[in-house]
């Protein structure tokens, strides 16, 4: 009973989705399930309609958590003609089995190489591109002006400031760096920025990608830097999700979060203002290092089964345009990756997309820029250092076995 | 005549088969030979969408070279250990509820019920209760040390917490497997015993207990069963952390294969592989318990 | 029996005894109250650091009502059902007739296939999970209520094989026997004479059943992916993620998802409990 009511629903979907396919549909699946992106991604759809007449969008959206998951699966059993992911190295996979099909037409039509050109390394592998980018947003300091006033400490203009503000912050019963990395990805985003200034963007990419032993003397470093703050960290960050670290810092019983520009609303919750938050580009370690900066890429792909490639390529055609990127990142509250397009009035945004058009180069994260397996053991290690730094050495080690044991393959 | 008895011999010949079908087919294809495709995948090295490569022993060996393998089977090793604590505990529990007073239905019904609740929601209410701040059981700690500790951060007592979930409504299965015993033993031979003076300790034992023995036989399946059935708890109360401290095999596999950061197939069926020859020592003994109880019949 | 009944005891020792009860019961349940008390507190309370005392007020309606608008849990809730109920249905149907032929019928592969349902059920769903999810896939039944059904129907049938097969044996064999000689046929057998008799078993596989898939997480984590299809397990998770700090709406959603098998159990409490103790008086 079950199984046929499923035959004959796969059949009748099959039949529907083949037979409007033919009529000019455009099948879209993506993970904006948010209030503001779900918004945004509307609003897209029906200029892309407004300026493509003939073409229909159909939509599927889906659970931000679980598009991970289920891309996998659609990808090969059920490809819509166009689908959203991430720049970097968590699109590789995808690329290496064939699932992507490569767009650098589409970049060479529309001057995307010089309008996106930020996003052009991220979205490159291999030699050719394979998707088209439309929002990212900044990684920082942000960090609570009141809780400075109180502990009677400066923003900081080097690295060495920031590690010596953190002896009057804890003279004043203020946690100097908050973060919560019950899940995780929290500390990663300190790791990635500690190895940007103390080693660079170039060796930070090769470390990611598996070229570098994670017992090299510069990893080291690295971590010889991360112990000068780990003793000023909130305690029990491994127990707390970085929405109770934010909370902490909108309180003012923590003074600095290594965070990502998202988290500005909750500061905003959280009761704090445009006086009282403040945002600083994480500072010079190494002297000399040329400055690079996280900012996550979302974008769109065209799988290489889709049924409709051209109306395809003519949705991302519309997606990176300055406009469209415009509207959207209006509605997002995140940064165009257009270069042409204009950025909102929001202070942090205005310092984000300043800083990140003057960086040398743009990391994606170090989940997307390593590896899944790699990015996992790294973030693990990363916790556990922050909790028992004393175990570095056997952090370090089981890292390195995990490089040989991915790249070996 | 003959043919008449022919076709009814061969009709009960033919009917088993016949009322097996559909059920047997069925739990055939979802259960029987997804075991032998796992180990089978459990040679490859595949990530689920490109082409599988063949590597043999690969996976097994390098299973014996990661740490987190260890963690993982040591931590299966306490659940399977301090799980068993919930026979003896529900024991106890069902012999002081095993009384005639007014009521005593609905108190059993209620120590039974967290048993109903899923997985998912115990282990809410236990992270709720382990919660640094405002969790009950930090603030009792808090106020007989001194030090409000997270339990669920700390890598020294993380996997004991989330047993300490999971035997909650272990116990309370116990009790009632326990409690349905009892109700069924035989009242001579106690006021026998009681006659001869047993009594307490001496009596549960030599009298009591043997008489429980099919209860506490169950009670030992299911609950080494459910030792290393442990996904849902660790899964939804640390996700194996802190730093991987907390992972047992189901949930290291789970991690490997089918979670965000995993897409190891090959790796992933290995480890399910070690779980399920752990797992088959005990379906053995449990067949091969059954197996003599049909010979007897 | 045994312990010795209380009314044998001297008055002060029923009395304490009495008194114990509800004492107990109290530190039993203490997790399950804490998160009840949660659930009708207001959110102020939470901010205030008010986590023990008693709410400040009874902000249960809204906190419940707040749950339902704010998330998809009605659709969860839905969903679980969509997915239990077929299955009961599924794995109790199927495995009267398999319980019926291993029960009444001598042939040589009996026993055989009476253990690989014994065996099969008791497998760590890790073994199962890459092939099965890989069928589910090619099936075209990924992500659907269907493709969680048959699977929870086909590993549920393991169970409920056992179950019924030992609940036929036990049934008088003499009646089969007599209704053989006056050449009634195999089928009609089970359906007019074995079947009717079977009503206990039917009933309490069926709430057992429904509690186990219910409360199923594994297989809704990794076989459901979209709203309309997730069951409420695995849609606690993902309000655990979203709602984080606001303990108020987490525990008021814990105790909606756990009431459909809790009511479950507390109205077949009989069949339940018959269901779940099958064994533990003799054999």
């Amino acid at each position: 009973m079950n199984i046929l009511k499923g035959l004959t629903g796969l059949g009748f979907a099959m039949a529907l989705s083949a037979g409007t396919a033919l009529a000019g549909e455009l099948v879209i699946n993506s993970d904006q399930s948010d209030p503001a992106p779900k918004k945004a991604m509307e609003e897209l759809i029906a200029g892309f309609e407004a300026a493509n007449p003939g073409i229909k969008v159909k939509w599927n959206n889906f659970d931000h958590e679980g598009y991970k998951a289920a891309i996998r699966n659609f990808l090969t059993a059920d490809p819509p003609d166009v689908a959203a992911w991430y720049a970097g190295n968590r699109m590789a996979p995808f690329v290496k089995a064939g699932l992507f099909e490569p767009v650098d037409d589409v970049w060479a039509a529309n001057g995307f190489n010089d309008q996106l050109k930020s996003a052009a390394t991220s979205m490159t592998i291999d030699g050719k591109k394979w998707g088209v980018p439309y929002t990212y947003y900044q990684w920082g300091i942000y960090y609570n002006k009141e809780a400075y006033k109180k502990a009677g400490a400066e923003a900081p203009k080097t690295w060495a400031e920031f590690v010596s503000n953190c002896e009057k912050f804890k003279a004043a019963g203020i946690d100097c760096l908050t973060t919560g990395t019950k899940a995780l990805w929290p500390a990663a985003g300190i790791f990635d920025y500690l190895n940007l200034r103390v080693n660079g963007y170039d060796f930070h990419m090769d470390l990611a990608n598996g070229k570098i032993p994670w017992t090299d003397d510069r990893v080291r470093a690295v971590f010889a830097e991360w112990a000068k703050i780990q003793p000023y960290t909130t305690a029990n960050h491994a127990a707390i999700d970085w929405q109770d670290a934010a909370a902490l810092l909108s309180q003012g019983k923590a003074a600095n979060y290594v965070m990502g520009n998202f988290a500005v609303a909750t500061f905003r919750d959280g009761g704090m203002t445009n006086d009282t938050l403040g945002f600083m580009v994480f500072p010079e370690i190494t002297p000399g290092v040329p400055r690079a900066e996280d900012a996550p890429t979302d974008t769109f792909h065209i799988p290489s089964g889709a049924k409709n490639k051209e109306d395809a390529r003519k949705f991302l055609a519309y997606l990176g345009s300055p406009d469209a990127q415009t509207r959207m990142n209006a509605t997002l509250g995140q940064l165009p990756t257009n270069n042409t397009s204009s950025v909102g009035d929001d202070p942090f945004l205005r310092q984000g997309f300043e800083m990140l058009s003057t960086a040398y180069a743009l990391a994606q994260f170090f989940d997307r820029d390593a590896p899944a397996d790699m990015a996992k053991a790294g973030m693990e290690g990363f916790q556990e250092f922050m909790v028992k730094p004393e175990n570095l050495d056997k952090i370090l080690a089981r890292l390195e076995k995990t490089r040989q044991k991915v790249h070996a393959q | 005549m003959a043919t008449h008895r022919s076709s009814r011999w061969s009709q009960r010949r033919l009917a088993p088969w016949l009322f097996l079908a559909p059920g047997a087919l069925l739990f055939l294809l979802y259960v029987i030979i997804p075991i032998g495709q796992s180990v089978w995948i459990s040679f490859y090295d595949w990530d689920g969408l490109g082409a599988a490569t063949w590597i043999g022993l690969r996976n097994y060996a390098d299973l014996l070279d990661d740490d987190s393998f260890y963690t993982s089977l040591r931590n299966n090793v306490w659940w399977l250990v301090l799980y068993l604590l919930a026979i003896p505990a529900g024991l106890a529990i069902a012999l002081f509820l095993n009384q005639t007073v007014t009521g005593i239905r609905l108190y059993k019904s209620l120590f039974f019920f967290p048993f109903v609740i899923s997985q998912v929601v115990v282990g809410l209410i236990f992270s709720w209760f382990y919660a640094p701040d405002f969790g009950l059981l930090p603030r009792i700690l808090g106020f007989l040390t001194g030090t409000e500790t997270a339990i669920l951060a700390d890598e020294r007592y993380a996997t004991f917490g989330i047993i300490a979930a999971g035997l909650w409504p272990q116990i309370a299965y116990c009790m009632i497997l326990y409690l349905t015993g009892l109700n069924n033993i035989n009242p001579e031979q106690v006021e026998a015993a009681r006659m001869d003076n047993a009594r307490g300790f001496a009596m549960l034992w030599h009298i009591v207990l043997p008489q429980l023995r099919p209860a506490t036989f169950i009670a030992l399946v299911v609950t080494v069963i459910g030792a290393l059935r442990s996904f849902d708890l660790v899964s939804i109360m640390t996700a194996g952390g802190p730093y991987g401290s907390t992972r047992v095999l189901s949930y290291f596999m789970y991690e490997q294969s089918l979670s965000e950061y995993g897409t190891a197939m090959g790796y992933g069926a290995a480890i399910a592989v070690v779980l399920f020859a752990i797992m088959l020592v005990f379906i053995s003994l449990f067949i091969t318990r059954m197996l003599m109880q049909e010979r007897n019949a | 029996m045994f312990p010795r009944p209380i009314q044998k005891s001297p008055p002060w020792l029923q009395l304490s005894y009495k008194a114990l009860l509800p004492v107990a019961l109290v530190i039993w349940l203490l997790p399950l109250i804490g998160i009840a008390v949660t659930s009708v507190r207001p959110s102020s309370d939470l901010a205030a650091g008010n986590y023990f005392g008693w709410p400040s007020r009874f902000a249960g309606v809204e906190n419940y009502a707040s749950v339902f608008q704010n998330s998809n849990i009605g659709w969860y809730i839905l969903n679980s059902f969509k997915v239990t109920i077929p299955t009961v249905i599924g794995a109790v149907g199927l495995s009267c007739l398999t319980g019926f032929a291993l029960a009444v019928y001598k042939f040589r592969l009996n026993l055989a296939v009476f253990f690989m349902f014994v065996a099969g059920n008791f497998v760590p769903f890790q073994i199962l999970a890459i092939p099965v999810r890989e069928l589910t896939l090619r099936l075209g039944l990924y992500d659907t209520i269907t493709g969680l059904v048959l699977f929870h129907a086909a590993f549920q049938t393991g169970f409920c094989t056992l179950f019924m097969r030992n609940f036929i044996k036990a049934l008088p064999f003499a009646l089969i026997e007599s209704a053989r000689v006056e050449g009634v046929s195999e089928w009609k057998i089970f359906r007019h004479i074995v079947l009717p008799l079977m009503r206990p078993a039917i009933a309490a596989l069926s709430v057992l059943i429904f509690t186990f898939v219910w409360n199923d997480y594994f297989w809704a984590t990794i076989m459901a992916q979209s709203a309309d299809v997730r069951p409420v397990t695995a849609g606690m998770n993902e309000l655990k993620g979203q709602w984080k700090v606001a303990w108020e709406l987490i525990t008021a959603a814990s105790i909606v998802a756990a009431l459909p098998p809790v009511a479950m159990f507390f109205l077949m409490q009989k069949h339940f409990i018959a269901g779940l103790t099958l064994g533990a008086t003799k054999g």
